[in-house]
Parts: structure tokens; sequence; C-alpha cells
């Protein structure tokens, strides 16, 4: 599995591919939300979403073999494109690694201004998120 | 003789500009409307030669902003036809006009058990004020419903009517729909019953002709800044006995007539209502904006702006998965629809990327949003500088998006 800079690195020159076009831009991070795993009905659960997020977020992590699954499914098409790069990058690795993950993908692609202001609050919600659960997990394990 | 659209564009330096690389097209004039150079000058002027406060100065900066300030008060009431200027109370918009009269009104002519009637489409501005009122006095509020069109059910308003009534507080124009109510029946029909009715006019304003001596209504509250004007300022127009009957808002400097620690006395309508110093700037700039519609006339400006819906309806009509949100008979300018499959909120951000700026969610309106069962919708609403090709470009594309989940 490729390290955490080197996805970003991938990412990052994916998106240089559409320039400064903002539609293409949107329309292709709408088309990686079809990337996302199919999110489980019954896991839709207020308990489960993301506050912080404008539109609704539904994240669950489970520790498989010491290291961290994520799955997660949103209301918004744009939504699901975001959380699944965001997956792509730390999904099944380590709490450790993904404690200290330094997230520069996003502003290297300069997201803040493809989505403007209200879904990057959104964006920092559901690192924040992916974090935490990560901590808990090393909390776990260290116990 | 129809609307020069060009020549007024050339008013709105703002319209002048691109975002994301493409032309902006500006749809989100439910929310607030673009100001012309005429309103931007005269707000620089006054800060520039009239800055000082108003009314008891005694040198010639505040007898000219005095003058200039009841100006605009004096073109508010020929706007809606008031008999007479101290009837129009500046205030910071529609949502503190309506507090006012919640606070005021409400508190001196409200109690236990009386009734206050408003519409499932309300704005929250309308509809929270009064749910405080209520919670505080042991009132009751009751909803008109609507139909799937998005028109109120006339029949059972008639049924709420009753001599418990004593307020009816009804939006003129829809902000999320663009449904016209029929408001001078409601009045006639609330004042039968002895009740008050209060119009939400922030919608209404700056498409329809207003004579509140016509339509008769008590109250009717709105804001510069949905009127081609400055933010931060709002109207309230009541009817004079009507005004005078109410205990002052906020307590001050302006609203006095004699303060002694034994007792004040207030001032005479509309300062009673107006403590402290307004907003002076914005009211002196606000009579620029008056005059600009004044000039092109409002039946000028309805008929362009229906043509520009009608057109609107006609392009997007056959879009595959296109659900236009609120059908009414009588609407101004607002198309509000959502695409079958797509959240509002991508489907703006898609018409951003585009150059079109729009509005989605629930639009402050989460009661009539429910009532319709979803969760927003994407709303776009026109101005008198919008013009058909900006409606051809929204069509293509809400076409383009739509494909995306309707193939």
């Amino acid at each position: 599995m490729s390290a955490i800079k080197d996805i970003q690195e991938e990412i990052i020159s994916e998106f240089e591919i559409l320039g400064d076009d903002k539609e293409s831009t949107i329309f292709y991070i709408m088309e990686l939300g079809n990337n996302l795993e199919a999110f489980p009905e019954s896991e839709k659960t207020e308990q489960n979403i993301i506050k912080g997020c404008q539109s609704k977020v539904w994240l669950i992590a489970d520790d498989q073999d010491g290291k961290v699954h994520y799955q997660a499914d949103s209301n918004t098409d744009i939504t699901k494109g975001l959380i699944s790069l965001l997956i792509r990058v730390l999904n099944n690795r380590t709490p450790q690694e993904i404690i200290h993950a330094e997230l520069n993908f996003i502003d290297k692609i300069g997201m803040g201004s493809i989505i403007g202001s209200q879904r990057s609050n959104g964006l920092a919600a559901m690192i924040k998120q992916m974090k935490l659960y990560a901590l808990a997990f090393q909390t776990k394990q260290n116990a | 003789m129809s609307l020069n659209i060009d020549q007024i564009r050339g008013l709105f330096p703002v319209l002048h500009q691109e975002v994301h690389g493409k032309p902006l097209i500006y749809f989100d004039n439910a929310a607030t409307t673009q100001k012309p150079l005429a309103v931007i000058e005269a707000l620089t002027k006054y800060y520039e030669f009239d800055n000082s406060n108003i009314h008891r100065g005694a040198h010639a900066l505040a007898d000219r902003a005095t003058r200039y300030y009841e100006e605009t008060r004096e073109a508010v009431r020929e706007f809606i036809h008031a008999k007479e200027a101290a009837e129009i109370i500046f205030t910071k918009g529609t949502t503190e006009s309506i507090n006012l009269v919640a606070k005021t009104f409400g508190s001196k002519f409200i109690g236990k058990g009386d009734e206050i009637i408003i519409s499932t489409m309300e704005h929250h501005s309308n509809i929270v004020p009064w749910q405080m009122l209520c919670e505080e006095k042991g009132a009751i509020l009751r909803v008109i419903p609507i139909n799937e069109a998005g028109e109120i059910l006339y029949e059972e308003f008639e049924k709420l009517l009753s001599p418990k009534t004593k307020l009816v507080s009804i939006v003129h124009a829809s902000n999320a729909l663009g449904t016209i109510n029929p408001v001078k029946k409601v009045i006639d029909a609330a004042h039968s019953f002895g009740a008050k009715v209060l119009l939400d006019g922030a919608q209404s304003t700056s498409h329809l002709e207003i004579n509140v001596q016509d339509l008769n209504c008590d109250f009717m509250a709105f804001s510069a800044h949905k009127l081609y004007g400055p933010t931060g300022l709002g109207v309230l127009y009541g009817k004079r006995e009507v005004l005078e009957s109410m205990p002052p808002f906020l307590g001050g400097g302006e609203m006095i007539k004699e303060v002694t620690f034994e007792k004040t006395t207030y001032n005479e309508i509309p300062f009673k209502f107006e403590a402290g110093t307004p907003n002076i700037a914005d009211v002196i700039a606000f009579k620029a904006a008056l005059d600009f519609i004044k000039d092109l006339t409002k039946p000028e400006i309805k008929a362009h702006e229906d043509s520009l819906l009608a057109y609107a309806k006609e392009l997007t009509k056959d879009i595959k998965g296109f659900i236009p949100v609120g059908t009414a008979k009588e609407k101004v300018s607002v198309l509000s629809f959502n695409i079958n499959g797509m959240h509002p909120f991508d489907v703006g951000q898609m018409l951003d990327a585009k150059g079109i700026a729009v509005r989605t969610g629930h639009h402050c309106t989460q009661p009539l949003m429910k009532r319709f069962g979803i969760e927003g919708t994407v709303r776009a609403s026109f101005a008198v500088y919008n013009t058909k090709s900006e409606i051809e470009k929204l069509a293509e594309g809400v076409a383009q998006i739509a494909r995306f989940k309707n193939k």
C-alpha cells in the first residue's frame, strides 16, 4: 500500500489535469462519490452524522486487525466525492498513521475555492471526525 | 414602451464581472438585489459632504442630513401610498419590523387564549416572533394550510377566523415559491372579526404596486436591500391610530418627549419607534433606490420580470428530472425547483461553476419545505436587470446538470 504522501501526490496530479475549469472539477468530484462502498442503511442514524456539515454525512469506522476501516455516505453527491477522497487517503491504515497524517492535498488542489466556505468547514469536520475515530482506536489498542 | 434592459444593466456596476471565468448571472435577487450606481453614490456623498447626526442639530450639516433623511420617509410614503409620512418607521429590516409589532402591539393587545394566524409559507421571521409571543402570553398560533401549487386554502383561513383572532400576519409574496397571496381578501375578512393584519412585504414591494390605503392593512414590513437599496435598513408601515395605541419598542434618545427620573413621556410617531441614532446614511441612499424604481415604473418592471419567469418556465418544463416547486397562478419572479435524485446544494454549486448565482436550501421556510416533503429547493429569482439570454443560460445549465442523474 502506498504511503499517505504518495496517494496525496496522485490526487494532486489528477486534479492538475482538470486545470482551472471549476465546472469539470465539480463533475469529477461528484463522479468520485461513486467509488464509495455501499453504506449500510441501518447505520444512517443520528449518532453517525458528522456535526458541522451543511449536508448530511454519515461516518462509521471499525478496527480491522489494528487498521481503521471507514465507511461513509452523504445525501449530496459533491460531499460523497469529497469523503471518498479522504477515505482513499486514510482507509486501512493504523491509527498512528491517521492521527499524524498531514492532508496537504486539500490546499494544494485549491479545494477551498472549488467547494466554497460552507463545504470547506464541512470537510474540516469530516477530517476531524476521522481522526477522532483513529484516536479512539489507538487508545483502545494501547489499553 | 418596454424597458431598455441594456441601459438599466449599465447602472449596476456589480453585474459586470466574471466569476469562475464566466460572466456573472445574478439570480439571487429574492435574497438581495444589486444596487444601482445612484445608491452607491448617495452613500458616498452623504459621508463626504453631509455626515452629521440628525434632528436637533444647530448647524447646517445636521439640518441638511435631517432634511434628506425625512425626504426618504416621504418617498417611502409615496412608494406605498400611505396617508402620512409619520406612519413610516425606519428599522433594521423586515425581521426587526415584525419583531417590533410582536413586542409592542403584541405586549399590549394579545393575551391568554387569543389567536394569531399565519400561513404555511411564512419566512421564519414571520413565525418565530409570534411563537415567542404566544409562549409568553399563552396565546395560540394558527396556520393556514396550502395546496400542492403553493396557494393558501382561503376557505380554511375563513374557518380559522374567530372573535379570538387578534392578528393575521401573512406574507404578501412568498420568498421560497413566489406565490402572491390574495391579501386584500384576507385583510377584509380579518377586519370583519376585528383582527389587525400585518403584511410581510419583503418580496412583494419590489415587484407589485403597493397601496396600503387600498389594501387597508394595519402594518406592512419590508426591507430596503431587496428594493435595490442598502442593507441594514427596513420599514414598518403602521396606521397612525394603531401605532399611537402601541407602547414604544426600544427606550433611549430620540423616542422621548421629556425625561425625568420619575417619569418619561414619549415622542410622537414615528420618532417614538426610532430610538437612538438611526441608520442615517442608508436611509438617505434608499431614496435613490426608490427614485430608480419610480423612474422605471412598477408595471414595467413587473411586466419584464413576468416575461422572464414565463420564459424560464417554458425552457425548463421538458427537462428530464426537473421538478418545479410552487406553481401558483399568481407569482412574482421566483423559479423554485429540484432536480430528481440531486441535492439542491449540489445543483447550486454546479450552477455557480457556470457563473450563475442562485440560492439553495430551505430559504428560511422549513415548515413549508416539510409541507412539500422536501429538504429544500434551488431558487432562481429574477430582477429588472436580468435578461432572456441569461434565462437561456440557466435553462441550458439546469438541463446539463439534470442529465447527470436523469439519463
